[in-house]
């Protein structure tokens, strides 16, 4: 292995500012102006920026509307809204955060920016289905904001039959045409990325040399190419019951309503782990560049993502337990679900192995990477409960599901995209953002969150109901402590979109490597140029390898340790 | 009577309901172990974590970290994938027993129906007592219910017996408990069906079983209108005249039809459970019993859950004719208006 | 400052690098792609993880299709019945061969013969277009037969599927004094239940053919696409990949046609 003797000449522990402005030069993002040359871009970087715009536009949508549930959770009574408003807006809540932000946010902005960058190719292997996955989004984002705009749907976001065929007179159609929609672009992301890792990959960068967050996405498009294409049916048959009367799930048209539960949770469940996948993979990539050593693992880490993928399409009737379904299969269902929950459970213990005589730095993104950690876990193994049967008895349907779902949506995903986005915004923009007032934002999250939601676990133990516009007076204490926390974590996300929109402005220039991490998106310029790489780089090197002295050639030679178990 | 506020350690912080039931102690038990198993692997990882983070921080910008090489790599890895690996099995074990029993109700559990609709409970005992969104019950004493619905899903959730069971149109599910703690708890609906979800709560009210009975023997509370017995019924249906002996019957007879096993045309075996007796009404169409023709109409939209529940409780009240006796279907039609038959549910 | 200057200045470092071809790229090779290689290898990949995609959603539809037949057998033998067997089987013939001039075409692509490509093409086009007026025609008849689902379905009463000779309808035996069935005064004849199920079938039928229709109008829009290129001399042996990428999904066009046809027309037909 050749070792690189021109690395970074000043790395530091923060990003520093260059010393002299630079000279202008061309990149992706003054390479040419004009909406014309956005809106018709092939360039994989430009449409993660678009991607950026829109998933923001939804997350700010549907983070109103939990605003306002959360308000009117205050009181037991249901005094701020009507209950259809508030059965509306729960419904819309769920629909836009998963569909139109958490499925698509990680892979749209990030994957799509970086994927390219660290095989190092030029480009995705179909740029031009790239921007098509995203008009198609925006397209099925229409189609639902049109449907919210006419009041929106009160079915919850599970829309289940026969509710959702026969007894509500909302948009259900409309919505579920707009979610039909959007699902292509997610196929099309999924298509795109597995094209892309198997042929793309620049010379001498063989699988194991991947970065872990290359391996989380092509895990996760692949649960996108299977899953999505059951969803998109499902709709198709909901919409066929609703307009047409065919009797499908309605059994006062000769159908089965646990059918539909069959049908949606067949790809809603593995549609939990495209939301979560990505955000490991990032995470991954943000321990090793803030403890600058490998994933402990490495091959284990990577293969846990395929287990993830595979396994979470074998569990869906965990949703199932007590809705009709055989104790047989609930038992099948049961051990299964216990099984799925090991690879995640690898990955924990992998990245914090991956500390121990690490050389780590307290940054931003690292904090939002342990954020994950410790939510995830949490989240985690209230997963493992609620795949008790024993547990679930009691706990299904209730807030303890809402809070299991949250900690790792929020405390998970969400802290895996904002951890991403904090570490590859220098390279992205090429610009930095104010140190002290990110961690501000870190830490204001991570407290808001956890007041938020931990309080509903004990809710769902104490049995109150999920989706309930008015409560019993007891749990009026533990709801006002959830929204109190809401207030919090709602202002916590004000500061990051505050200050990195200040910093596209304002923020001091990032040289290509601010971190001093390895990967080859780090070897280009910040903002990267057009074609990514001056020339197509040859990779001789694995992931992660910061012990081969290249990192700081002024360092002495780094102790390889046997790690003794005693 | 108000439902007391749940329990807890200290008088202002609960943590779980009232458990009211033997069901629910175990579940609790479960819950909390399992809590504290993952309590204790959580702290374990945030302490390394904690720890790690301090004292291997970064000392100098150009420092790195060290590289962890060798065999033990596969033993960690095996480690924590197996150990895991046998916790979680043995919790799964632990939560199926509990499962399982709650899906097998003891043989001498009183059978109560529930049926679910937008936005009401509308629950029946055994005798005919009827209640809505409340459910007395007595201590001590097994309580199975028939749960469906006559709209959409609905859930019946009793937090304080830490159960809840899904009701579902178009079919019965059952779930029993056995309260032993008296008081009055909670009966919320645990799946969403529209407008009013919320407000499709009510109360269970264990009470000493002497208390019971005198309570069953009283008037069923206004607002549900005189539903027909299921006698009446089967004659105002006209099932009688084919569900009937001799030469013009063209339909199986019903007597002590309750749990036997019905052979149908094409080989086919069934169990004439509640379930099958409701199909055989709304879609008659689906199983034929070997040796008859097709012909049964079906009755679905024409009867309201609770008449068909009549109807299958009168058809279980129906016993295995004894030879020279006339069995009560051929009378029907001359007998006066009975009072509603005993209880005989359960018999199986 | 040159870029090379820049990217030192800030730190950036020259990776070793591939010795790839200066100059300009070369014609028919997409500006993101290194060699033709991988240009066709990606498109290749690419189509099939597309198809694969298909597989999944087609296999929705046939889920429904298989829990439904098995819970309404009657009703199902009762619809397929409805069907043209005939007209079915032509189709099928028609497909098959549609997918042989198809492997022609991109035989002759890889050959570079700009002709032969054309000529196959229409070909295919002319096949894929008999078969869609077929469908047509059986469609519009569903229409004249009031077998569309919707509240105008209904199925005649002779149609119904029959239990030792005598049609299974839901008349009560005469004579019997006073209840009136309300489904004798209907307009639809037969058990409310057949109806129902048999209307399922038909959605099942307008659903899977619709679906497999709209690929197969998809397909034969994407091969005139092709016709332009084809006489122009587009395609040859490095750079065929559009004509392989799209043989390959009328192949699997094709192949779902197979599984619909026996599931759809030839229900209950033995013997």
């Amino acid at each position: 292995m050749t070792a690189h003797s021109d690395f970074p000449a000043h790395p530091t522990d923060f990003p520093e500012p260059i010393e002299e402005a630079p000279e202008p030069y061309e990149h992706y993002l003054n390479h040419k102006y004009g909406l014309a040359s956005w809106l018709l871009t092939r360039d994989h970087k430009r449409i993660a920026i678009l991607y950026l715009i829109s998933i923001s536009f939804f997350f700010l949508l549907g983070g109103l509307m939990a605003v306002i549930i959360r308000l009117e959770l205050t009181t037991p009574e249901g005094d701020l809204v009507q209950a259809d408003i508030y059965n509306r807006l729960f419904t819309m809540h769920g629909i836009l955060m998963i569909f139109f932000f958490l499925i698509p946010a990680i892979p749209g902005v990030l994957g799509n920016f970086l994927i390219p960058l660290m095989i190092g190719a030029k480009d995705l292997a179909f740029p031009k289905i790239n921007l098509l996955s995203w008009y198609i989004y925006v397209i099925g984002g229409i189609f639902t904001f049109y449907a919210l705009l006419t009041g929106g749907v009160d079915t919850g976001w599970t829309f289940y039959a026969p509710l959702s065929t026969g007894y509500t007179n909302t948009p259900v159609v409309m919505v579920a045409l707009g979610i039909f929609i959007t699902g292509f672009s997610s196929i099309l992301t999924g298509l795109n990325f597995i094209v892309t890792i198997h042929r793309m990959r620049a010379p001498g960068l063989t699988w194991f040399r991947l970065p872990l967050f290359v391996w989380a996405h092509y895990a996760t498009s692949l649960i996108q190419i299977l899953g999505t294409p059951v969803i998109a049916i499902t709709i198709l048959l909901l919409g066929a019951e609703r307009i047409a009367g065919v009797g499908i799930f309605d059994p006062k048209l000769g159908g089965d309503p646990v059918l539909f539960q069959h049908f949606f949770w067949f790809y809603s469940h593995p549609a939990v782990y495209i939301m979560i996948l990505p955000a490991m993979g990032v995470v991954s990539e943000l321990i090793a560049a803030f403890a600058r050593k490998p994933v402990f693992g490495y091959h284990f880490v990577a293969f846990a993502s395929i287990a993830i993928a595979v396994l979470g399409f074998l569990v869906w009737a965990h949703h199932m337990f007590v809705a009709g379904i055989s104790v047989y299969a609930a038992a099948v269902f049961s051990i299964l679900s216990m099984l799925v929950a090991i690879p995640s459970a690898v990955k924990v213990f992998n990245w914090t192995t991956t500390l121990y005589k690490g050389s780590i730095s307290w940054d931003t993104p690292m904090l939002y990477a342990l954020g994950f950690i410790g939510l995830f876990t949490i989240g985690g193994l209230t997963g493992v409960m609620l795949a008790t049967l024993g547990i679930d008895i009691h706990v299904h349907d209730t807030y303890f599901v809402v809070a299991h779902f949250h900690y790792i949506m929020v405390g998970g995903a969400i802290m895996g995209y904002m951890g991403g986005l904090h570490y590859w915004w220098p390279k992205i923009t090429g610009k930095l953002y104010p140190k002290f007032w990110s961690k501000v934002g870190a830490l204001t999250i991570f407290l808001g969150f956890n007041v938020t939601f931990f309080p509903q676990f004990l809710l769902g133990y104490l049995g109150m109901p999920r989706r309930y516009h008015t409560y019993p007076n007891e749990f009026q204490v533990l709801n006002v402590m959830s929204s109190a926390g809401a207030t919090v974590l709602g202002l916590g996300y004000l500061i990051p979109a505050i200050y990195f929109i200040w910093s596209m402005r304002y923020g001091k220039d990032a040289s290509a490597n601010p971190w001093g991490a390895i990967g080859l998106e780090w070897e280009t310029n910040s903002p990267p140029p057009v074609e990514n790489f001056d020339k197509p780089p040859v990779v001789t090197w694995g992931a992660y390898e910061y012990h081969e002295a290249r990192v700081m050639p002024s360092l002495p030679p780094p102790k390889e340790e046997v790690m003794r178990v005693t | 009577m108000s439902i007391p506020p749940p329990h807890g350690f200290l008088p202002n912080a609960p943590l779980f309901p009232p458990r009211a039931s033997e069901m629910a102690r175990d579940i609790d038990l479960l819950f909390f172990t399992t809590l504290g198993i993952t309590v204790f692997f959580s702290s374990l990882i945030a302490v390394l974590i904690f720890y790690f983070m301090i004292r291997y921080r970064r000392r100098s910008p150009t420092q790195v970290g060290v590289y962890l090489k060798g065999g033990s790599t596969l033993l960690l890895e095996s480690t924590w994938i197996i150990g895991p690996l046998v916790i979680s099995l043995a919790i799964f074990a632990w939560g199926a027993r509990i499962f399982f029993a709650a899906a097998r109700p003891p043989p001498d559990a009183k059978q109560y129906y529930v049926i679910g609709k937008q936005w009401m409970w509308k629950i029946e005992h055994p005798g005919g007592r009827r209640e809505i969104n409340e459910l007395h019950v007595p201590r001590g004493q097994a309580v199975k219910l028939k749960l469906t619905s006559e709209d959409v899903v609905h859930s019946f959730y009793l937090p304080a017996m830490r159960i809840k069971n899904d009701a579902i149109p178009g079919r019965y599910t059952t779930m029993w408990f056995n309260a032993d703690t008296l008081g009055t708890f909670h009966l919320f609906c645990a799946e969403y069906c529209g407008t009013e979800h919320s407000r499709m709560v009510g109360r269970i009210i264990v009470m000493e079983p002497a208390e019971y009975e005198r309570w069953i023997g009283g008037e069923s509370p206004g607002g549900v209108s005189g539903v027909p017995s299921g006698e009446d019924l089967f004659v105002a249906k006209a099932c009688h005249t084919c569900h009937r002996e001799g030469s013009t019957a063209r339909a199986p007879l019903l007597h002590g039809l309750m749990g036997k096993t019905v052979h149908l045309e094409g080989g086919q075996k069934a169990t004439a459970d509640e379930t099958y007796i409701r199909e055989s009404i709304v879609n008659p169409a689906a199983k034929i019993v070997a040796g008859y023709q097709p012909i049964m109409p079906t009755y679905r939209g024409q009867l309201s859950e609770e008449e068909i529940i009549q109807l299958i409780r009168y058809v279980a009240s129906l016993k295995e004719p004894t030879v020279g006796e006339p069995t009560s279907a051929g009378k029907a039609a001359d007998r006066p208006a009975e009072s509603p038959p005993s209880q005989s549910e359960g018999a199986r | 400052m040159s870029p090379e200057a820049h990217s030192a200045a800030i730190g950036a470092r020259a990776l070793p690098s591939a010795d790839g071809h200066e100059g300009a790229h070369p014609p028919g090779l997409a500006h993101h792609f290194e060699s033709y290689e991988q240009q066709r290898e990606s498109a290749s990949l690419g189509m099939w993880v597309f198809l694969v995609t298909e597989i999944m959603f087609f296999g929705g539809l046939f889920t429904a299709y298989i829990l439904y037949r098995s819970k309404y057998p009657a009703a199902f033998i009762a619809g397929s019945h409805q069907l043209d067997v005939m007209l079915g089987t032509v189709n099928t013939a028609v497909l098959i061969c549609s997918s042989l001039t198809m492997a022609m075409a991109v035989r002759s692509a890889q050959l570079g013969r700009s002709k032969a490509i054309a000529g196959f093409l229409v070909a295919t086009i002319v096949l894929g277009s008999v078969f869609l007026g077929i469908k047509a025609t059986e469609y519009h008849h569903k229409w004249v037969e009031h077998l569309i689902p919707g509240s105008d379905f209904h199925l005649e009463l002779e149609h119904l599927p029959t239990h030792h000779g005598k049609p299974v309808t839901s008349e009560l035996p005469t004579g019997i004094v006073g209840e009136s069935r309300a489904d004798v005064a209907l307009p639809m004849a037969g058990p409310k239940d057949i109806q129902a199920h048999t209307q399922l079938f038909f959605f099942l039928y307008f659903g899977m053919t619709g679906l497999h229709a709209l690929h197969m109008v998809i397909g034969v829009g994407l091969l005139a696409w092709l016709i332009r290129p084809s006489l122009r001399g587009r395609f040859d042996g490095n750079n065929h990949n559009y004509v392989e990428g799209i043989g390959l999904y009328w192949h699997f066009v094709d192949i779902v046609w197979i599984f619909l046809f026996p599931l759809l027309y030839l229900v209950g037909r033995h013997g």
